[in-house]
């Protein structure tokens, strides 16, 4: 078997890995990254495209902040904007209970200034029309907005080429070791060692940090998402509601994506199918708020696997067991936003040894009890 | 216990035939209002349906076939105008659409008679109002009574090419032109092998010598080059002749199709493997001689299985319903099964003699010039696909659904039935890789659209 | 494009309306039918290509030949019958 040396060893090309491995390697650093099937072939490509901080979790909006930098200099960094547009985020509230958990939230967004604006009845339906009379309220995040998940990664990875990254596709990692030289690991016949490991595997990070000796409770996540017709383009803002069973986009083209409920997966294979019924409810959801949707066609359905973590903030930092091994997955369904910029701290975590975005809240020792 | 049966052709009646003998009663499921697939299609009610003019030479299978399939609805639980359009072969699930209605059904067994489509090469100017199918063609004269212009130019391959000539002359369309991109030296060559077919041979013959006879212009071993049409209407298409001179047809409508291709979207939903046939140049569902394929309790019979044409497509129904009656424990003739499958056997020899005798033209799809359309739903010209052999920003795409998610080829309404294989091989040649190892478009359902409802199903 | 009525053509006319203009088929037209048997006929506009489309397959596969008929929503024109006093709407 041949060995291969690098500086930096990066498990799983989605948004994360792509990123850090892109970021590494402009700073001079060697990488190699190794991905299973192909790059940004899970989450990071099947996602519903929404590129926004309102509605996070507080712990998360220092990353999401950052993130959004590189997401405006995305066309710089990696020869395309991936279709990011700033069409502004459109958080629904249904009913009063609703309303309260977004007014409640304009506070944190306040505390970490994330411009929100509310936006009562009348002036809802006045602005957007189209909305339906299920949407009584509403909350404008005008920074916020989406971008087409299909591209952000495979552009991602051939600018992390470009500046002198290694990319291996079809190589699933089948073994790992670590010892005082740093770690190895063996992947599609060939074996790699490297002092620095970062864990950027998704729903599949969980087997890693396990296999490190610091196991997690990550669940696979299968957002079902479905996709229309082209449509005449009306809706400019990415919409979402308080709860998350639906959210939806039209892209300029016209085509409508509409997420809602949950697919099937089997991670082990890895194999994942949308579900009828799920699709059906979330068509129902999503009619509710948009009336002009009836009747219009339904063209594709699917799914992927995501990493849920049970608080639904992911694991993001040091290993507890391992020195020089990064773990960075269990994204619970919102990492797509996050991902440049997660790939961009871990790079600083190697190079500069610490990194100005706190990352206390998403500690491993949260589920490991143990002390870093 | 529950059987599906999706399509009511050929291949969907015999095999309810069978089941029915063997006392069960099948949910029989079908996209048309009264079934009979695409060569015994019905015209709606309204229009005469005489036997010789519709089905020519065909005319007493057709008969046969008709009484069979409506003798056959009431003893089957018969739901016609019904897309299935989901099959999820780990719940034994099927998604079925009827109208706007939407209901789940659950199955032991289903088997999968879908049918085929023409395939097509993208030359330039091909979505243009006046340029149709092969088949289309034969639909709209069949069902309609319709030529599909005043002056027909027909362009491709195929027995199909042959036979709609054959038909549209007999009906009095003027047509322009028969361009047959195999060249004649090829099809005579290949003559002594098509001897096995038979009577299918021997009429296949009767229709080229008939087209020949009447005088209309011919031209084999041609090179199609573009479709000039106004805003109107088609004008004419150029073309290079077998010896290389530039050549053009003036005609108000071009039908065009290079043979046939499985609809084999419900087979892959189904998790059935496929491999990629190098003579029919398609990616065919796995099965074995008697459709049964590697999922348990999946069987496909008919052109949506393989293409083998309007007889083997009656033989393979029948064979795949005893099949599915051996494995659930039923009584089979043995005899009966031996029979059908020394004929199938014969007749496939007699298939891939007819697909050598006229080759798909992989190297005219390759060849399709950048601004050409390749997908017509979402307008992805052949220079985007060859994008992906390395200029896109995105980088390489080695593979065809990679490809697809990138240059959104396949991602519109038909989800790659029309583009998919020209698609294949223009992306394979950039690459300078095996068409077979870029892989195939996946499917995804729904097969084909189903519209919003504000209610979810019952 | 234009389809041309070569055999059992003399069948009783039925009024629709396309685009909010008068058309005449003839009982057992599908939409397709009735809507291309007069000049410059044509289904719908492909808006990426800003082209017009007529249909391709005339089977139900190729999915190019979507209209809006009111009151029945978005049907396709090849396979579905042409109703006296029906108002079609192209996409």
């Amino acid at each position: 078997m041949t060995w291969i040396e690098t500086d930096v060893l990066i498990i799983g090309a989605g948004g994360a890995g792509t990123s850090a491995a892109l970021h590494l390697a402009r700073r001079g650093v060697r990488c190699v990254l190794l991905e299973r099937g192909l790059v940004g072939g899970q989450a990071s490509g099947v996602n519903y495209g929404g590129v926004r901080q309102q509605g996070r979790h507080p712990a998360e909006l220092p990353i999401a902040r950052r993130s959004m930098t590189l997401w405006h200099a995305l066309k710089d960094l990696a020869g395309t904007d991936a279709e990011f547009t700033v069409s502004g985020h459109l958080k629904l509230a249904r009913d009063a209970a609703e309303e309260a958990d977004l007014i409640a939230y304009m506070e944190i967004a306040k505390r970490h200034d994330l411009p929100l604006r509310l936006i009562g009845r009348n002036a809802l339906h006045d602005d957007y029309p189209w909305l339906g009379p299920a949407a009584l309220v509403g909350s404008l995040a005008p920074e916020d907005g989406s971008a087409n998940p299909r591209l952000l990664v495979p552009a991602l990875a051939r600018a992390a080429r470009a500046a002198g990254a290694q990319i291996r596709e079809h190589a699933e990692v089948t073994a790992f070791s670590h010892d005082r030289r740093g770690f190895q690991v063996i992947a599609n016949g060939t074996a790699w060692r490297a002092p620095w490991l970062i864990n950027t595997a998704g729903y599949w990070g969980g087997a890693v940090a396990a296999a490190f000796g610091e196991p997690v409770p990550v669940t696979p996540l299968n957002p079902n998402m479905m996709v229309t017709e082209p449509l005449p383009y009306f809706m400019e803002p990415n919409l979402g509601v308080v709860g998350g069973n639906v959210y939806l986009r039209q892209i300029p083209r016209g085509n409508v994506v509409i997420g809602g409920g949950n697919g099937t997966s089997d991670p082990a294979v890895p194999w994942s199918r949308p579900s009828a019924e799920e699709t059906r409810a979330a068509m129902a959801l999503a009619t509710a708020l948009v009336p002009r949707l009836s009747g219009a066609n339904v063209i594709r359905t699917w799914t992927g696997i995501d990493g849920e973590m049970p608080d639904h903030i992911p694991v993001i930092g040091e290993s507890h067991t391992t020195p020089m091994l990064l773990h960075a997955f269990g994204f619970s369904g919102h990492g797509f936003q996050l991902g440049p910029g997660v790939g961009q701290i871990l790079s600083e975590l190697v190079i500069d040894g610490r990194t100005d975005v706190p990352l206390e809240p998403f500690d491993i020792g949260r589920w490991t009890g143990k002390a870093a | 216990m529950k059987i599906a049966v999706v399509g009511a052709g050929p291949a969907g009646v015999r095999a309810v035939e069978r089941l029915v003998a063997a006392g069960l009663r099948p949910m029989w499921l079908d996209e048309a209002p009264d079934g009979g697939g695409r060569v015994y299609q019905r015209p709606p009610p309204g229009l005469k349906r005489d036997p010789r003019t519709l089905y020519g030479f065909e005319a007493k299978r057709a008969n046969a076939l008709h009484g069979a399939l409506d003798a056959l609805k009431a003893k089957t639980h018969w739901r016609p105008d019904t897309l299935v359009w989901n099959i999820d072969p780990r719940a034994r699930t099927l998604e079925l659409l009827h109208g706007s209605h939407q209901e789940t059904v659950g199955f032991d067994a289903a088997l999968l008679c879908t049918g085929a489509m023409d395939r097509i090469i993208p030359i330039p100017g091909w979505t243009r109002p006046g340029v149709t199918t092969l088949g289309a063609a034969q639909i709209a004269l069949k069902t309609q009574g319709c030529a599909i212009g005043e002056r027909v130019a027909l362009l491709g391959t195929g027995p199909l090419l042959w036979l709609l000539a054959y038909q549209y002359l007999k009906a009095g369309v003027r047509i322009a032109a028969v361009l047959d991109t195999t060249a004649f030296a090829h099809k005579a060559k290949a003559a002594p092998a098509l001897m096995g077919g038979g009577a299918v041979f021997a009429k296949g013959l009767y229709y080229m010598a008939a087209v020949r006879a009447r005088g209309v212009k011919i031209y084999e071993g041609i090179e199609p080059l573009a479709i000039e049409a106004t805003a109107e209407r088609v004008t004419g298409l150029s073309f290079r002749t077998r010896k290389g001179y530039p050549c053009s047809v003036r005609c108000d409508a071009v039908a065009m199709g290079w043979g046939l291709k499985p609809e084999a979207q419900l087979a892959d939903l189904a998790g059935v493997p496929f491999r990629f046939d190098d003579l029919q140049h398609a990616w065919i569902p796995e099965r074995d001689g008697a459709g049964r394929t590697p999922v348990a309790g999946i069987y496909l019979a008919g052109d949506g299985a393989g293409i083998g044409g309007a007889e083997v497509a009656e033989l393979a129904g029948a064979r795949a319903a005893l099949a599915l009656l051996e494995d659930t424990a039923h009584a089979v003739d043995a005899p009966t099964v031996a029979a059908l499958d020394a004929r199938l056997a014969a007749l496939a020899t007699f298939r891939a003699a007819l697909e050598q005798a006229f080759p798909f033209p992989a190297a005219l799809a390759r060849d399709v010039p950048d601004a050409a359309v390749v997908c017509r739903c979402e307008g992805v010209t052949a220079g985007e696909v060859r994008g992906m052999a390395g200029a896109a920003p995105t980088g390489i795409a080695r593979e065809l659904n990679r490809a697809k998610s990138i240059t959104r080829l396949g991602m519109g309404r038909c989800q790659g039935r029309v583009c998919g294989q020209a698609g294949a091989d223009i992306l394979a040649a950039a690459l300078h890789m095996d068409v077979a190892a870029i892989g195939r478009l996946r499917a995804q359902a729904p097969v084909k659209p189903v519209p919003f409802t504000a209610q979810a199903a019952e | 494009m234009k389809l041309k009525r070569v055999r059992d053509a003399a069948r009783p006319e039925i009024a629709l309306t396309l685009d909010g203009q008068p058309m005449t088929g003839q009982a057992g037209d599908t939409l397709l039918t009735a809507l291309l048997s007069a000049e410059g006929g044509f289904l719908n506009t492909n808006p990426f290509l800003n082209e017009p489309r007529a249909g391709f397959c005339y089977m139900g596969a190729c999915q190019d030949c979507w209209v809006d008929v009111d009151g029945r929503g978005r049907v396709r024109a090849c396979s579905t019958l042409a109703e006296p006093g029906m108002s079609v709407r192209r996409l």
